[in-house]
């Protein structure tokens, strides 16, 4: 049962109009906007705030209180359920946010096995586990102090596992090599990256740093770069071609913050989150070729890199890079993120991710090995889990076929196609192709007695199509508008990754809905 | 799995690690960046993180990893073996988990074991329930940025049944990834205001480095103030008043930051002490932030732990419902030592409601805390109850990890005060001795011409002839002029005397090779 205060991060997004050229200034207290309440000058507690981001703050702060007006009502929903109200459906369907285990996938026997082993030893005795599953644990735990999950381990992780991650690397990109140096693991990617983006962003310039950020984006990390004083500088990509990356949309963008930001990152998501589509190479070649010339360091969140459904293959941006040879290769630096939380292993719980690093200079890496220390260690199981998950098991291993068994990528891909067919299907929906990543992000075209509707309730077109997908399908999504679209357009984002009858009953609901909606404001 | 072989084979992979960390040929890409500048360079990055010193994981600790590769690639030493006493890492030292804690967990993590008889009813009860709050019952889901709710709703009785029933609001619980993701969490919030309106934060000098870490990372301005060796490392009121009247004159204090039981220094607080802290903030109107990790781990007679809030609100009404408090607690000390988890929890007292949805905005960035912290937090605020198949286990383990501190804390004391030039509080709490050492002027001299502090010339030194890790007093930061270092108590007794006198037949040593 979900209460008013878990309150779910795609949510908890910025309400300043996406289509400004920057927007400037952080909410939180970063020295520029310095504003949070003084304990010790009020006596009343009353926050003093400064007008400009007063207006600002409060929206997010209901936002995130509340969970939004969608989260609330969703809350309402599941009580009212709860207490015999009678609904249209027996319960909520949750595809807010990209969390393959609470959507009902289940987690692989292999990985939670080997967790149990290393967390209770005394399971290694006899034949319960599978002798692979015993193997593994013994190995994972020889690397751990005392022989125990429960102590700490070395700043960046340990350092088996970083060897053998950075193994998967070099496998992963055809043989470019990866160094465990610049490898490091971490309570989730998001941590990593927010980690990186503290050492990118000068708080004390007078001029704030920007990053250049994917329009529709993941909302956390918006949030992420203006909590640390930053700017973003929004890039749109372009939905007529499949949500494709364009290079005359990253010059544009670059221009617009003339003046008001100095651009230092650009940050690419790949296969995309909200939007799905997987990058080319050719067009990763642009971006690198911009960000050498633009001198712009790259940050390549990749964390769906194993979730891909089309004919488009995943290349990780090292990989272009190297291939790219010198002087490209040689200096263009280069973050790039990974985690346990999605793919096959779909492990968000156990907060396992990781950061490589190519090309920094090595003094700054120096720092940067610094702030890790700072965050003593990454959680054991989470590095666990990113061990295991960059080193399945391999055919003739006992735990061999059912590890692949039950994750057959035929049944994921024809889910999202199936997905993406019958959404295409109803009249008022456009999706592009879901090429990667957990969601899919499909236009709705809102008639206009909808949008006036949402209007007069102070709200955006495609929150208001979301809550009432919530009061009467019970099908929780979230708004476009949390992750930043076109002026004009509307979409909403729904996960995908979901058992095959989860998925089969939220399309149902979801066009049984959609049918009544259009009809209801046409 | 025997637990002599496990170390063993800790070294040998340690070692191998830190042959690829450091000897490895480098990649080619990172190597010869040099052709043109760097986007990034340590000229144009954010300068508050060059700031960022962090002693307890520092040079001597990378020199002790590179130690240990050398021993195994059987390099000739005068040991056998490094001892890290560097870090309160309990589990690295040998001490086991509690059964029951890693059975529940287990069991959560491989719920198929429900049907095994090998665990008892009440640990698969207790897997069952977690389970029940986690997302598509996983540990494997998000969960709320806060923390699962049931497991908030057991810390706020067990903050009840550990204050003699002051009330606390699961609300006002906040899980975190360790104590120092909701130490650092605070700060964030707290740090404002530019040049003289500058946020200062006052800490105790000696202090664990993770705050002046983050305050440096944050830009904050760090406000020292002294406890006071020659009283058992107790804190003096008027100290704080000197070190508050003196920042003020280029700062804004905001926040008044105390650890107890002490980190490194061992105190415990009195309940008289803790009182006249919080008259202190009311009364200069600062943030309070009590970092209360050790709570179980008080050993002297007559010591007894008291939580600030507790004390806070049999201060009465004025002063409970005023004074501004955050209080941390963690799975990686106590009688647990679950460091590799990541569990901790804060509790927010009498602060703003709109602060308290930005302290929730700042904790979504970061999604979650780990659940298996999380589950296991549950388990420490409400481990197996009278009656219950596992409860004799249960205490015994814990009663024996705790007295075998205490003992521990006590020889470390003791010992360390036959040494000529060697003195040492005691060890009240915690688990630490931060004794102070007498350095003889000439090794003095030549620290100061290697550049470095006498007390880490002393460590490594140390380190090099013996080959125990510890931290010397310069990375927690003590009173100009005086020497210390940080040992931890936690290795097994036997090997915690066999340190003791390696430390003291060095420290003649040194005094002998110096004067």
């Amino acid at each position: 049962m979900l209460s008013l205060t878990t309150l779910r991060f795609p949510l908890v997004s910025l309400r300043a109009s996406r289509n400004s050229p920057a927007r400037l200034g952080s909410m939180l207290s970063c020295r520029r906007r310095a504003s949070l309440p003084a304990p010790g000058r009020h006596k009343g507690r009353i926050p003093e705030w400064d007008t400009e981001t007063r207006t600002d703050m409060r929206t997010v702060v209901q936002q995130a209180v509340s969970g939004g007006p969608l989260h609330t009502a969703f809350w309402e929903d599941e009580a009212e359920i709860g207490a015999g109200v009678k609904k249209p459906f027996k319960e909520v369907i949750d595809v807010s946010w990209g969390d393959p285990h609470r959507g009902g996938v289940k987690p692989l026997t292999f990985v939670r096995q080997v967790l149990a082993a290393c967390l209770y030893p005394q399971l290694m005795n006899g034949e319960k586990l599978p002798v692979d599953v015993r193997q593994r644990a013994q190995k994972l735990l020889d690397g751990c102090a005392g022989w125990s999950v429960g102590s700490y381990s070395a700043t960046g992780g340990l350092p088996e596992i970083v060897q053998r991650v950075s193994e998967f690397i070099s496998r992963r990109d055809g043989g470019v090599p990866s160094n465990p140096e610049n490898i490091f693991l971490c309570c989730g990617s998001q941590w990593a990256l927010t980690r990186i983006l503290n050492v990118l962003v000068n708080a004390e310039e007078p001029y704030p740093t920007g990053v250049l950020t994917p329009a529709p984006c993941y909302s956390t990390t918006t949030l992420s770069i203006e909590g640390l004083g930053g700017v973003v500088v929004p890039y749109y990509l372009s939905e007529e071609r499949g949500w494709e990356l364009q290079v005359e949309e990253l010059h544009r963008a670059l221009e617009s913050c003339k003046g008001a930001c100095h651009p230092i990152a650009l940050y690419v998501i790949n296969p995309g989150n909200p939007a799905g589509q997987v990058q080319s190479r050719k067009s990763m070649q642009e971006v690198i070729r911009f960000a050498s010339e633009k001198r712009l360091f790259l940050l390549a969140d990749e964390v769906y890199q194993s979730c891909i459904y089309g004919e488009k293959e995943f290349v990780s941006y090292k990989r272009v890079l190297s291939e790219m040879g010198p002087p490209l290769s040689d200096t263009v630096e280069l973050a790039s993120f990974h985690s346990a939380s999605k793919g096959f292993m779909g492990e968000c719980g156990l907060r396992g991710g990781y950061v490589e690093l190519v090309n920094l200079d090595p003094a700054v890496k120096k720092y940067i090995y610094t702030l890790f220390c700072a965050d003593s260690s990454p959680p054991v199981l989470g590095q666990i889990a990113l061990d295991l998950m960059t080193n399945p098991p391999q055919p003739g291993d006992p735990s061999y076929l059912l590890y692949y068994q039950v994750r057959s990528r035929s049944t994921v891909v024809n889910n999202v196609k199936k997905a993406c067919e019958v959404i295409n299907s109803l009249q008022g929906f456009s999706c592009q192709a879901v090429e990667g990543g957990a969601f899919a992000f499909p236009r709705i075209h809102l008639p206009a007695k909808a949008i006036q509707k949402a209007k007069e309730a102070g709200m955006q077109p495609d929150t208001f199509y979301c809550l009432r997908l919530l009061e009467e399908a019970g099908v929780l999504a979230s708004p476009g508008s949390d992750y930043g679209q076109e002026e004009g357009t509307f979409h909403i984002r729904f996960c995908i990754l979901l058992p095959h009858d989860v998925l089969g009953e939220l399309l149902l609901r979801l066009s049984n809905f959609h049918t009544q909606f259009m009809k209801d404001y046409s | 799995m025997n637990h002599g072989t496990s170390l063993l084979w800790k070294q040998r992979a340690l070692s191998s690690l830190s042959a690829t960390r450091r000897g490895l040929p480098k990649e080619k890409m990172s190597e010869n960046g040099m052709s043109r500048g760097k986007v990034l360079t340590i000229d144009n990055m954010n300068p508050t993180v060059k700031k960022v010193e962090y002693a307890v994981r520092g040079p001597i600790v990378q020199r002790a990893v590179e130690l240990e590769r050398e021993l195994s690639e059987g390099m000739k030493k005068p040991f056998a073996e490094v001892i890290k006493a560097n870090i309160g890492d309990a589990h690295a030292m040998g001490q086991q988990p509690i059964t029951f804690f890693r059975q529940v967990l287990a069991l959560c993590s491989y719920p198929e074991l429900l049907s095994d008889s090998i665990f008892p009813e009440d640990a698969k009860n207790r897997a069952r329930r977690i389970l029940n709050s986690c997302g598509g019952n996983s540990m494997g889901a998000y969960s709320a940025s806060q923390g699962i709710e049931s497991v908030r709703q057991d810390v706020a009785l067990y903050i009840e049944r550990r204050d003699g029933g002051v009330p606390c609001d699961p609300d006002n619980i906040y899980l975190t990834t360790g104590a120092s993701d909701g130490i650092v969490t605070m700060l964030k919030l707290l740090v404002c205001g530019e040049g003289a309106a500058r946020a200062g934060v006052m800490i105790s000098i000696p202090q664990y480095p993770l705050y002046s870490a983050a305050l440096a990372e944050l830009g904050a301005v760090q406000i020292n103030y002294y406890l006071n060796e020659e009283k058992c490392w107790s804190l003096d009121i008027s100290e704080l008043q000197r070190a508050l009247n003196e920042a003020r004159r280029y700062c804004n204090p905001r926040a008044l930051c105390i650890i107890n039981p002490g980190n490194p220094t061992g105190q415990v607080q009195s309940r008289q002490c803790i009182e006249d802290v919080i008259r202190f903030a009311a009364r200069e109107r600062l943030f309070l932030m009590a970092d209360e990790v050790y709570q179980d781990n008080v050993y002297a007679e007559g010591c007894q732990f008291h939580s600030f809030k507790k004390v806070l609100f049999e201060m009465g009404p004025e002063y409970s419902e005023t004074v501004e408090l955050a209080s941390f607690h963690s799975t990686s000390k106590c009688y647990m030592g679950e460091c590799g988890f990541r569990g901790g929890y804060m509790e927010i007292i009498n602060m703003d409601e709109e602060v308290k949805a930005q302290l929730t905005k700042l904790l979504s960035v970061r999604l979650c805390p780990p659940v298996p912290g999380q589950a296991l937090m549950d388990l420490v605020v409400n481990p197996p109850q009278p009656g219950e198949p596992s409860y004799e286990r249960f205490i015994s383990e814990r009663t024996a990890t705790l007295s075998a501190l205490a003992e521990k804390a006590k020889l470390t004391e003791q010992v360390l005060n036959t040494v000529d030039g060697i003195r040492c509080n005691p060890v009240q709490g915690a688990m630490y001795s931060f004794p102070r050492i007498a350095i003889p002027e000439k090794a003095i001299k030549e620290a100061t011409e290697n550049g470095q502090q006498p007390d880490m010339f002393y460590c490594m030194k140390m380190l090099e002839e013996t080959g125990i890790c510890l931290v010397p007093g310069s990375g927690f930061g003590q009173k100009d002029g005086t020497y210390h270092f940080r040992m931890t108590i936690l290795p097994p007794r036997d090997k915690l005397k066999i340190l003791l006198n390696k430390v003291q037949e060095f420290h003649q040593r040194f005094t002998q090779q110096y004067s």
